[in-house]
């Protein structure tokens, strides 16, 4: 049986990766689970400053899932290639990293800036974050402007470039479409969807920052239908995440046509997740004589039974 | 030794209207956690509560670990209607501890609610080194005054106070203490007050240590979805920025944050 994948022309082991934003920079997860074993690590989004993020309180829980509203606080690039990257260079896991950027020339200037770190391996750009300030949601709502700012940063970086794409649109294929004519290697989706929760007695937003993303179990439907779409719109691979918490979660993905997926809220709610869910993808492979994660993908059966 | 592990339900006992006393026994050995960390335990079975809440830990009896809690939502309602023998999936200890390091020759501790969750396993453990430390106590009303029998047992001197009037002194907690202060002005050599409850008393405690020069420690709580520093969702504001209170608390220098 053979687990490896290709997302272009990134090579990962197999194909659980842990997402952005939920697995710090590894170091937070290594005590629980050999990180190495992970078909890749994203680390938390980074930007060319460090940021502060929003407010407390950040987090709450809602049925089956959880608002966020840190708002991409991060130590800035060169705090993370100088203090967190050795740490990740020691694992053989593959490091894809996160970053934004508030205007085109920023995100091009951070991929510049990271493609010469030795010890990364695919850079994520992150044009859907849904707690940046009215605005920047067009980088990833907007397919000209995607196509734009995926286009300069693919002058700026000859690294496997993945696209993490917002669920927040309409028509998530188009977004997906202007990634991948823009040059990007893959696509990645969903982010978080961007949701508000209200205290009924104090008459207040539950967050600080008002709305948050929403994330967990909740979202995965979304999810799987928003890759099937995209899957079939483009020839890139896709990377399928939104409240993957089983190895069961993970084969849906596939399914609709994930190459590789990501576990994100799942990393928090137990820290084994990750590897729990690679074990399991194995086992279904194994009962089922699946020899490559190759064969899933994209392999749901639409024929009337 | 993983902090990932898991846990039979020994007791869970109602103590007060919404507060409960859970003892559970770790089925594997598991580091000694220490007056101030806390534990992240799973609530329901299910996708739905999802995540897992902190606790911190109120007493230690043997390998068993107490916590005291409140019913304050959904997690905890559940937890509360777990029986002997139910399976918790828990993670800890986690987060610092109360510094007691140096010995200090007058220690304040102060509480407020089911904050003497904490403060009651500080208490113990100076006990146990042979420290006098004197506690101030205080509740919305008699019934949220919480393992006073506890308390008793201990041995510790107790100045109890509530909002109502029904249950000792009648005020809040930090008036009670301002005249502890005023009446003893040695105390303030050489003193450190280590406190754990409601924002609303930890800040005006703050202020008052301010005002008379008084070192001071406090145990926050704030939501967190992950308890090891990944989400940064439990953050608070201190003069040096935003930190974690999962990592660099939950204990942090009363002077440094900014209520």
């Amino acid at each position: 049986m053979k687990l490896s994948v290709n997302l272009g022309k990134l090579k990962l082991g197999n194909p659980v990766i842990a997402a952005s934003g939920t697995f710090g920079y590894g170091e937070e997860y290594s005590e629980f689970i050999d990180i190495g074993r992970l078909g890749a690590v994203t680390v938390k989004g980074l930007s060319l400053r460090p940021k502060d993020g929003n407010p407390p309180p950040r987090i709450v829980e809602t049925p089956a899932g959880m608002l966020n509203a840190v708002g991409l606080q991060n130590i800035g690039i060169d705090s993370f290639i100088k203090n967190k990257l050795p740490f990740l260079r020691r694992f053989r896991t593959r490091v894809i990293v996160n970053f934004f950027g508030d205007s085109i020339s920023e995100y091009a200037e951070a991929a510049v800036r990271l493609s010469s770190a030795k010890g990364i391996h695919a850079l994520e750009m992150n044009i859907s974050c849904p707690n940046k300030q009215a605005g920047w949601s067009i980088f990833g709502t907007d397919p000209r402007v995607t196509f734009r700012v995926v286009s300069a940063v693919r002058r700026a970086t000859g690294m496997p470039l993945i696209v993490k794409l917002s669920p927040n649109v309409t028509d998530i294929a188009l977004m997906a479409k202007a990634a991948e004519d823009a040059g990007a290697d893959a696509v990645s989706l969903i982010n978080t969807l961007t949701a508000m929760a209200i205290d009924i007695n104090t008459q207040r937003p539950k967050l600080a920052n008002v709305t948050g993303g929403l994330s967990g179990p909740a979202i995965r439907p979304v999810a799987v239908r928003m890759v099937w779409e995209c899957h079939k719109k483009v020839n890139i691979p896709v990377i399928g995440m939104g409240g993957i918490m089983s190895a069961e979660d993970a084969i849906e993905f596939m399914l609709a046509g994930a190459t590789a997926v990501a576990v994100g809220t799942a990393n928090f709610v137990n820290p084994r997740a990750a590897l729990d869910i690679l074990e399991g993808i194995k086992s279904f492979m194994s009962a089922r004589g699946i020899r490559s994660p190759g064969e899933l993908t994209g392999a749901v059966k639409l024929d009337v039974a | 030794m993983s902090r990932l592990f898991e846990a039979s339900v020994k007791d869970n006992r109602r103590l007060a209207e919404n507060h409960y006393l859970l003892t559970f026994h770790p089925l594997k050995k598991i580091r000694r956690p220490e007056p101030g960390n806390f534990f992240m335990l799973s609530t329901g079975n299910g996708l739905d509560p999802l995540l897992k809440r902190p606790f911190s830990i109120h007493r230690r009896t043997g390998s068993d670990i107490r916590i005291l809690y409140r019913v304050a939502g959904r997690g905890t309602d559940i937890l509360s209607r777990k029986r002997p023998g139910d399976v918790l999936q828990i993670i800890g200890p986690l987060g610092n501890s109360f510094p007691v390091g140096r010995s200090r020759k007058n220690i304040i501790l102060v509480a407020g609610g089911v904050g003497i969750a904490p403060v009651f396993a500080l208490a113990e453990g100076l006990i146990a080194s042979l420290k006098k430390p004197v506690l101030f106590y205080g509740a919305k009303t008699g019934s949220g005054l919480l393992c006073i029998e506890e308390l008793n047992s201990i041995g510790i001197e107790t100045h109890i106070c509530t909002d109502s009037g029904d249950t000792g002194r009648k005020g809040p907690v930090t008036a009670i203490l301002r005249e502890f202060i005023q009446g003893n002005p040695s105390v303030s050599e050489d003193c450190c007050i280590y406190a754990c409850g409601p924002e609303p008393m930890l800040r005006s405690l703050s202020a008052l240590a301010a005002e008379y020069g008084l070192r001071g420690y406090a145990a926050l709580e704030q939501n967190m979805a992950c308890g090891i520093g990944a989400c940064l969702g439990c953050i608070v504001n201190t003069t040096g920025g935003y930190k974690r209170v999962c990592r660099e608390g939950p204990v942090f220098p009363m002077n440094e944050i900014l209520w």
